[in-house]
């Protein structure tokens, strides 16, 4: 006697966040109140990945995939799809199909995808170790403490080519084999979760959809390095993930997996959280050894490099959460299975969180060589309201704004970097033509301003004054003068700071001058905003032929800056206008100009 | 629950890889689908859907993916019950009960034969796909 029938519910931040756990209540209660706790299972998993449409309920084995459903909706799923065997269409993602069967097969979204780092993502119940063990969970970690050598290990994983997915891309069996050569003694494995960059969640949805992966790797990785004790830095604001970890850990513990000599090989390995406060500098791996060590988290000089002397001066592996989730995959189906898939220098798979103007916002896995237009208009289905595409930053704050003309190149990390982005974490931001570029320079040097840690005067002072000059030329007081210090600016901020947060905090303003140039000219010569962003660039007024005098725009104005009889054109106050551009929009006939 | 050795690890893998399959609609080469419209129910479809799945759970069957439909059409012969195999004709069954049910994964997704005196029509083409 078994369940006949799964409903697996969504259960990553996203999803969970709009109302997520009162439908999983919901589907519960609906499938006691008709008498099929017997026979079917609610499950809740972690992210599907669609989060534009969440929160995303799959029936299985049918392989019914719904979008949007509401706790309302749970009666309806359960009478209906579960008892009755009918499809009901108005949740499905493509309404007009009312075959049953409509699985994600029949989604764009994940056509082009290929989850390695998300397999079980969707799949298990995250707080459930047995669902982890039947997806081969723990494999890995039997092969490697059974038969094969530490050394093995370490040349496996640098067989497969794979590379950190943190952002740098430093080959992974490298950093584990300098840490390995390492005189025997006290050693760490560290795990960075300090996600910060803005519209990145790839490692907060791992973690929240497959803790275990994560757990096998660091376990696995102690082995071949070394090392007995392994810490997982996370932000405490992800709640979510840290709950899932802190169940799977005492799961592991509890089965034998984690802690003294497990499975009897007689090796022995713990696993500890510690909290970060949320800094951005604290993803720096020398700043985050020193957080773990409950200093402040400032970097240091390398070398010596962690991998020598890290966490309280022992030797320390730190690799990012999307790394390790490959690891335990690398080492069940071999290296060479795995560098047969993406370029010739990066190998596997990359984790997208796709955000911004784009209609299917989410969490998507491709294999690295894929086309930015794949990736945005393929899996992402296209800008939203039909704009045109403008630019695509990658890397979140360290990255580089990607225009046009690149939309074709393979992704990975040599072309990102020749294209003046970076791979980064992950974090895919899509900007259309209502966005202004030197704005949106701004935002990201606003971040890395205030999160600088202060250390090292590149960053601290360059940073400062970059962001003072993309203020001023958003302003309308930009001159030509400015451009060119922005430029050696970033030059030197890039060379010269201490870490990474320095070393690539300029790149949006690099590459935004590379590409958009004419756009920080317009904002400096011409003192216009072509996206309409910046405030004090624009003008309103209204064209006397057009306006019917509607009263409208004067009506909604704040601050009463409109004036006119009814029936006749209105006109602007300038002195009074406030630029909200609530007449603009309001206007139903095109009356209201912004130039 | 005490800690596991290497072999309880494995015993529990292969045990909950079993309940687990169920769910993968991947890897599989066989498909039964049991017609669940108001017709189907009303005849005892239900009956032949749970039938089916505790007859493959228990033979240890996982590459067959068990689904339910609407209406096939066939209402005079409900429950019905389309079986697509391998090397084998797409064939709809008409009137299957639970033992029939039981029979299909005997004689048709074990034996490779067809079950008579049950077999109802050909999908029509539109069905097809």
């Amino acid at each position: 006697m078994g369940y006949k029938q799964y409903i697996l519910v969504c259960g990553g931040t996203a999803c969970e966040s709009n109302q997520g756990i009162a439908l999983f209540n919901a589907l519960k209660s609906a499938v006691i109140s008709n008498g099929l706790v017997n026979d079917v299972q609610v499950v809740r998993t972690g992210c599907l990945g669609f989060c534009e449409k969440g929160p995303i309920v799959k029936i299985l084995p049918q392989d019914t995939f719904y979008v949007e459903v509401k706790p309302e909706d749970a009666e309806t799923i359960v009478k209906e799809h579960i008892v009755k065997g009918r499809v009901v269409s108005r949740l499905l993602y493509d309404k007009k199909q009312s075959q049953i069967n409509v699985g994600i097969e029949g989604i764009d979204f994940y056509q082009k995808q290929f989850r390695i780092v998300l397999r079980n993502c969707g799949v298990i119940d995250p707080d459930k170790i047995d669902e982890y063990i039947a997806r081969d969970g723990y494999k890995a970690l039997e092969k490697v403490l059974f038969t094969m050598k530490p050394q093995e290990v370490v040349d496996e994983v640098s067989k497969s080519g794979l590379r950190g997915r943190g952002g740098a891309g430093f080959p992974t069996g490298k950093k584990w084999s300098f840490a390995a050569a390492q005189p025997a003694g006290q050693k760490y494995m560290v795990c960075n979760a300090d996600e910060g960059d803005p519209g990145a969640y790839m490692d907060r949805s791992t973690l929240e959809g497959d803790p275990h992966s994560v757990l096998e790797a660091m376990t696995i990785a102690g082995y071949a390095i070394g090392a007995d004790k392994g810490f997982i830095y996370i932000r405490a604001e992800y709640p979510l993930a840290i709950q899932r970890l802190e169940t799977a850990i005492a799961q592991s513990r509890e089965y034998g997996l984690l802690g003294k000599d497990i499975l009897g090989s007689g090796f022995s390995f713990e696993i500890e959280i510690r909290l970060g406060a949320g800094a951005f500098v604290c993803g720096e791996e020398t700043a985050l050894l020193a957080s773990i060590e409950g200093k402040r988290g400032m970097p240091k000089p390398r070398p010596p490099f962690p991998a020598v002397k890290g966490l309280w001066g022992c030797p320390t592996v730190i690799n990012n959460v999307e790394t390790l989730a490959n690891i335990p995959v690398i080492l069940t189906k071999g290296g060479l299975w795995f560098s047969k898939i993406g370029t010739a220098t990066s190998k596997g798979t990359k984790v997208f969180a796709l955000t911004g103007k784009i209609n299917n916002s989410g969490l998507i896995e491709v294999p690295m060589g894929t086309t930015l237009r794949e990736i945005i208009f393929d899996i992402g289905g296209g800008i939203r309201n039909g704009k045109a595409f403008k630019a695509a930053q990658t890397g979140g704050p360290s990255g580089g704004m990607i225009p046009p003309q690149f939309l074709d190149t393979p992704i990975d990390y040599e072309n990102l970097g020749k294209i003046g982005s970076i791979m980064g974490s992950g974090g895919l931001i899509v900007m259309d033509e209502d966005d202004c570029i030197p704005n949106i320079a701004k935002f990201y040097l606003d971040f890395t301003v205030d999160e600088s840690c202060g250390k090292c005067a590149p960053c601290r002072i360059g940073g400062r004054k970059l962001l003072d000059y993309l203020k001023k030329i958003c302003n309308g007081d930009g001159t030509n003068a400015d451009i060119e210090n922005m430029q050696e600016i970033s030059e030197a901020m890039a060379r010269a700071s201490l870490c990474g947060l320095g070393q690539t905090a300029s790149n949006p303003v690099k590459s935004s001058l590379r590409y958009f140039m004419d756009e920080y000219k317009e904002h400096i010569d011409e003192k216009k905003c072509r996206a309409g962003k910046c405030k004090n660039l624009l003008r309103y007024t209204i064209d006397a032929a057009k306006c019917v005098g509607c009263t409208a725009c004067a009506r909604v104005c704040p601050a009463n800056a409109i004036a006119g009889e009814r029936k006749q054109p209105h006109v602007i106050d300038k002195t009074k206008c406030i630029k909200c551009g609530q007449c603009f929009e309001v206007c139903k006939f095109h009356a209201v100009n912004r130039a | 629950m005490a800690k596991l050795t290497l072999n309880d690890l494995r015993k529990l893998r292969d045990e909950k890889q079993k309940t687990m399959a169920k769910r993968d609609p991947s890897h599989k080469d066989a498909q039964i689908i049991v017609g669940m419209g108001t017709c189907g129910i009303a005849a005892g479809a239900k009956e032949t859907f749970n039938a089916i799945i505790d007859e493959l759970d228990a033979k240890g069957i996982t590459h067959v993916l068990v689904r339910q439909t609407g209406c096939m059409g066939l209402c005079h012969s409900e429950p019905t019950v389309e079986v697509i195999a391998p090397n084998m004709p797409v064939v709809i069954y008409g009137n299957v009960d639970a033992e029939t049910g039981r029979q299909i994964v005997h004689a048709h997704i074990i034996g490779k034969t067809l079950v008579d005196n049950h077999i109802c029509d050909k999908p029509a083409m539109d069905i097809v796909r």
